[in-house]
This record gives C-alpha cells, structure tokens and sequence, in this order.
C-alpha cells in the first residue's frame, strides 16, 4: 500500500534521514521505533508531504506521492497524528473534528462518523464545546486520533502516541488503535518511542539510527532479539 | 446633548470605516503574521476604481444609487484583484523568509501603489461626488446625523455581520482559524493553506474597497495619498483592540472613532490625531496585547 524508496531528506545540510526504505501492506499496523532525533518523525512528514525528500520515491497505491501538496495527499486518504498532538488550541473539540473531516462533503456521514469517534472516546462527547486548549494531555491525544478520523483515513500515520501520557490512558490508547485496525481495516504507521508496547500492537517493526534503517522483522523477532533488547526495551 | 449625541454618532461613523478597514490588518495578521502596509493602498485603490466608474457612468445619466451599488461592486473587485496579486508577487515568495523581509516587502509595495496611481491618474485632489441621496425621513435629525452617515452605519453593520458569518459558521471559516493557530497542522487535515491565504487577502481587501467608497462619499475628496493616513489610523485600530482579534478590531476601530470625534468637539480638531495616538500609547503601556488580544499565541 504505501512504498518508500531509498528517500534522502535534508533540514539545511543536515541530513535527516538516510536511505530510507519501508513498505506497508493493506490493513497491517508495522511500527517504527528508535531513539530520540532518529528521524522517525521526518519519515512521516515526509510521506505527508511536508518534508520532501530530496532524492528517493515515495508511492501510495502504486501512485507517485513524492511531491504532491499535502492537501492532496490527505485527500488519498494518508492522515497523520503529529507528535505533540498539535490540537487547534482555539477551536472548540467539534470544531476540530470538523477540520478533520475538512476535505469531505456527505453532510450525513460526517456527523455519523462524529457519534462514531463520541463513543470510541465518550469524554470528548462531555467535552464538545471547550476550547481544544483547555483538555488535558490525553483528552488531546483522544481528540488528534479522532480528528484523523473524521477523515475516514485508509492509511493513519500515528507520531508517538503515548509521549507524556499516563500508563492507564497510554493503555487505553492502544487498545483504540488496535480497534481501529480491526473495525475498519485501516492500515496503521506507528512511530514510537515506547518498543516495548508498539512491537506488541504491531505485525512488523523498523528499528531506525541516525536516519538509517538498521533492521526490520517480524514484531515478535524484534522482541526476542538481543540488540534490540538492550538498546530499546531496557533489559 | 444634542451636541454631545452629534459628536457621538460622528465618531461613531468614522470609528465604522476604521473597523472596516483595521479588519483586513487584523485577519492578515491572525493568518501570516504580517502588518500588510499595503492595505491602505488597496482601500485608496477601491476609492479611486469607484471614482472612475461614477463619472463614466453619470456621463451615460443613469440613476444615482444604481450608479453607486455598480461602483462599489466594481471597487470590490478591483480592489480584491489586487490584494490577492499583491499577496502573491510581494509575500508569497517570503513566507518562509525572516518576518522583517516581508515587512519591507510591505512597505515598498505601499510606496509602489501610491506611485503607480499618482503617476497613471492624477497627483491632485480629485473631488467625489456624494451620491448618497438626502432621505426624508432623517430631516427632522439632520442637526445630529446625516443620511451619509446612515447608509455608512448600516453598510458596514451588514459586511461585519456578513464576515462574522464567513468566520465562525462556514468551512472556510472554520479553516481560516485552524490556519492562524496552526499551519503545519492545518495542511496535515487537508487545507489548502495558500488558498485560505488568498481567500483572507480578498475578504480584507473587499472590506477596504466598501470602506474606501464610503469614506469618499463622506468626505468627498480623494488624491493618492489618502491610503496612507487612513491605513496608519485603521492599524492603529487594530493594535487597540488587539491585533489578530476581529471583534478587537471593530471595538478599536469605534473606541478611536469616538476619542477623535470627541477631541475634536471639545478641544480642538488640532489635536484629534494627538488624542488617539495618546490612547494607543496609555493601551499599549497597560494592556501591550491590546483590548482584546491574546498575549502568548499558542500557549493555554
């Protein structure tokens, strides 16, 4: 479904990422984990179209996206979760839902897809009228997956979804994404910093270092191997 | 009373047309973070289209209000062509340039436009022709307003309501907002952001080509330069009531409105333009985000 080839990315003359290449299947959920600054976060914002690769290709459905605009890409279906949620701080929580269905126009569906997120996350249903502001830390992260919902995404781009969260609310968080997988057959990209819990809700992982690609296997080899042990799950 | 009320509703009348006007500051500046110097230049342009039209068509001997609605309409147009290509050739190519470059790029296509019309029309005042016609029923009150100062009030009452409409119901709207408080994320939901910023520069520009004909109307004179004062006095507005904040631009708009009308009934017309800057300094020192304003944009 989503193909990345041998891309170069570059902030100014430091470049971020290396030769990237990741390939995801329709309906899977395969993670990318590596420390801080590993450029994890710039392989997403490249396939969004935010960060264009310098060299390298990248393809959706077997279409060229490399340089598309963003607002193009999303409209293929790609939606993305930024790191740090990045909720419109002014926007009421409805409101930020209706930015995610932005690109749509069946009026019915959009407010079935609204009572749909309501009763994944019954807290912003209580909450529809506050300023994305004013929630907490993990209400906001309920509110980003949800806005990329809203979206009906055939491919969900997730940044570190558990960054800053409590572990009861982390938890509750992964299990949503593995509902969404399962319920709708949408095809998820993980980013975490969290091995541990990212290898378990996925299929397959990419370890990334200093831009590179270092190994990719199955989740469970991930697991057991003994590099990523040491380096990623702490022990 | 009579006098106070007189002085009342002037300086609400010319408060109106600073609203409309600081409005295209404010929602540019909610959008790129750019004090658009041109801005006044845009209105000047609206004032100066509208002129030609009135004579071309007053020569043909057409109707005086249908003469005026054509010419605001054709005003808003040109008006809107421009500050959309004022967009794309001076700020576009700066977006992800230092803010100061664009500022420059600002000010120069202020002077360019002042230049340009002064050159292709005319240095000299021109006089407009107040096409407004006197209403009846406003004779028993002519000593306390006038039928000018109606149709201005009740013209940019409706374009306010009009843009609060635009902003807070509709889709666009909604997208203009998630724009200034977040680009990156605005393009991650889908938004043409280069559009929304088209979009900002022609609702703005269309608002100060309705501002320009009024004031003209009123004042029934115009020259080249008559963007510059207006334009300074509107982004003065702005600043009171809290740039980025539209309903902060309208509340600064009548709020300079009224202490220019009042210095002017009281003290002296000498010393309206002291009066204002001197509030915009008393608000700056108290309140440096402005009336309205939020201080500290993305943090909650």
């Amino acid at each position: 479904m989503l193909k990345i080839k041998n891309i170069q990315t570059f902030y100014g003359n430091i470049q971020a990422l290396k030769d990237v290449s990741i390939e995801i299947s329709e309906g899977e959920i395969i993670t990318l984990i590596g420390a801080n600054g590993a450029g994890k976060s710039t392989t997403l914002m490249a396939v969004s179209g935010i960060v264009p690769p310098r060299s390298g290709e990248i393809f959706f459905m077997g279409e060229p996206i490399t340089d598309m605009e963003p607002d193009k890409i999303v409209s293929l279906g790609i939606c993305q979760v930024p790191e740090g949620r990045r909720i419109f701080p002014y926007l009421s929580v409805t409101e930020n839902l209706d930015m995610g269905a932005f690109l749509r126009n069946d009026k019915a569906k959009i407010k079935k897809d609204m009572e749909y997120v309501f009763d994944l996350f019954p807290i912003l249903a209580d909450r529809r009228h506050q300023a994305g502001g004013t929630l907490s830390g993990g209400e906001r992260q309920m509110l980003a997956i949800s806005r990329a919902l809203m979206a009906r995404p055939r491919l969900l781009l997730l940044d570190e979804p558990s960054l800053g969260l409590a572990p009861l609310i982390v938890k509750k968080i992964f299990e949503i994404i593995g509902k969404i997988n399962a319920e709708n057959n949408t095809t998820i990209f993980l980013v975490e910093q969290n091995a541990n819990l990212a290898l378990k809700v996925a299929t397959r992982g990419y370890v990334m270092e200093n831009g590179r690609i270092t190994l990719t296997d199955s989740s469970k080899n991930l697991l057991a191997n003994e590099d990523v042990k040491k380096a990623y799950l702490g022990f | 009373m009579d006098y106070f009320l007189e002085l009342f509703l002037g300086g609400l009348t010319r408060g109106s047309i600073y609203a409309l006007i600081a409005l295209g500051y404010t929602m540019v500046y909610g959008i790129i973070e750019l004090i658009n110097f041109a801005h006044g230049e845009i209105y000047m342009i609206g004032a100066f289209t509208a002129l030609i039209v009135i004579s071309v068509l007053t020569l043909m001997g057409m109707n005086t209000i249908a003469i005026l609605v054509i010419a605001g309409v054709v005003a808003v147009i040109y008006s809107s062509a421009y500050g959309y290509t004022v967009e794309k050739i001076a700020y576009k190519p700066l977006r992800n340039a230092p803010r100061l470059s664009a500022l420059i790029s600002a000010i120069g296509m202020s002077l360019f436009l002042q230049n340009y019309v002064r050159l292709a029309q005319t240095p000299n005042f021109l006089s407009f022709p107040n096409l407004i016609p006197d209403f009846e029923f406003i004779k028993p009150y002519a000593h306390i307003i006038g039928s000018t100062e109606i149709v201005i009030l009740i013209t940019t009452a409706v374009v306010m309501v009009l843009l609060t409409i635009l902003i807070k119901f509709t889709n666009t709207g909604k997208a203009m907002r998630a724009t200034s408080q977040d680009k990156t994320m605005a393009m991650l939901v889908g938004i043409n952001v280069n559009r929304i910023i088209s979009i900002t520069f022609v609702a703005g520009s269309a608002t100060a080509a309705i501002g320009g004909v009024l004031i003209a109307s009123h004042i029934g004179m115009i020259n080249f330069y008559i963007g510059f004062m207006v334009g300074i006095k509107a982004f003065v507005a702005a600043v009171l009531g809290g740039i980025g904040s539209i309903p902060g631009a309208v509340l600064g708009g009548f709020i300079l409105g009224w202490t220019e009308s009042f210095a002017t009934g009281y003290v002296s017309s000498d010393y309206e333009d002291v009066f204002a800057f001197l509030f915009l300094v008393l608000i700056l020192i108290f309140r440096p985000a402005g009336i309205l304003g939020r201080s500290g944009k993305h943090e909650i």
